[in-house]
């Protein structure tokens, strides 16, 4: 049975394009069936985070206005043949969609994918509704700021009000080194204040940067992001993975300096 | 900086933590700053038949308190009302 999650935040720039590629890829890396679905029309994103923006044929708005078939608009990923690309449109608009038709194109979806990943745009409004419309689960992606946390909380309520059954949260961003001094707020507090289940915890990882800039999701390498990632996947689709440590005192000089603050 | 002052002073994420807090009460409360201006109104002339109070001095506000059962804090609405005049509070009453 195929599963269609939403990837929201509420507020721009938390890291839902990143998570979208990320948990995609590393779906498509544990063998499963999937396809991404950039639903921010306009502001078309997911395609580059991918590397596939050269690739683009036909878009999301050419489907659901009948021009072209979703087959033909879907693009194969570079890396894993199970994994494929819906583009959104760049010269459109949020109104060129309607969520009845975003409906009946993910039920279409469903017959051929396991997972069907929507890539949610910043914002409340008309592309949200869109993006939620036909999903069966939620990832919230949250930075541990107190914008990012408000407007995740005002997501969470909106997807219940939505119907919307599972929802799970993704702390995006974390600095461990920062939580440690007390400058900011821990992976507990942040569930503590939202009281949703945790997925995972990404940790703020100049990686992701080079990764973007490559066009390959780092998800399944060794690089700490990569691993939260990956463990990130590996429950959604079911499996117990412990959480990640990711204080990650591993070189010399930290582990030196914490056997001279135990004494 | 003296070292009552490092006691003293609050870890920023802390802070945060706080603040959140009651930002997300009144956020799910979903109380418009109107709904609370009429609360407020509404609370004066209630009290103001029974004791002279400071209109200009009244704070209400949504906040969190510890519940006397066991299920921890839970939202409570606060105000703080004061009293102008304490000799005469009660007398309106008798008078009316």
């Amino acid at each position: 049975m195929s599963e269609v999650i939403v990837v929201t935040s509420g507020k721009g720039g938390v890291g839902k394009t990143t998570t979208s590629a990320n948990v995609g890829t590393g779906l498509a890396k544990l063998n499963k069936k999937v396809v991404l679905v950039d639903t921010d029309i306009g502001l078309r994103n997911l395609d580059v985070v991918m590397g596939l923006e050269n690739r683009i044929v036909y878009n999301l708005v050419d489907v659901i206005e009948g021009h072209c078939r979703a087959k033909q608009a879907m693009i194969k990923d570079k890396r894993y043949s199970n994994l494929y690309l819906l583009p959104s449109a760049q010269t459109r608009d949020k109104t060129a969609v309607s969520p009845e038709q975003m409906v009946t194109l993910i039920e279409e979806l469903k017959e051929d994918f396991d997972y069907i990943i929507l890539d949610c745009p910043a914002g409340i409004e008309q592309g949200f509704k869109n993006a939620i419309a036909g999903a069966d689960r939620a990832l919230i992606v949250t930075t541990p700021e107190v914008s990012a946390i408000r407007d995740a909380d005002r997501i969470i309520g909106l997807l219940e009000a939505n119907e919307v059954k599972k929802i799970d949260l993704i702390v995006n961003r974390i600095r461990m080194d920062m939580v440690k001094r007390g400058d900011m707020m821990s992976i507990e507090d942040v569930v503590d204040i939202l009281a949703i289940n945790l997925i995972g915890a990404v940790p703020d990882d100049e990686n992701i940067v080079i990764s973007t800039n490559q066009g390959e999701p780092l998800v399944g390498s060794d690089a700490l992001a990569g691993q939260a990632y990956m463990n990130i996947c590996r429950r959604i689709i079911g499996e117990e993975v412990p959480m990640l440590d990711l204080g990650a005192n591993n070189n010399f000089w930290s582990k030196l300096m914490g056997l001279f603050k135990k004494n | 900086m003296s070292l009552l002052d490092f006691f003293k002073k609050k870890n920023s994420g802390d802070v945060a933590k706080d603040r959140l807090k009651l930002l997300l009460i009144s956020d799910r409360a979903n109380c418009s700053p109107e709904i609370m201006e009429m609360i407020k109104n509404d609370i004066i002339q209630v009290i103001s038949k029974y004791m002279e109070i400071d209109p200009e001095g009244l704070d209400i506000q949504i906040t969190q308190t510890e519940s006397e059962g066991n299920n921890g804090s839970v939202p409570a609405l606060y105000a703080n009302i004061p009293i102008r005049d304490l000799k005469n509070s009660g007398k309106k009453t008798k008078e009316q």
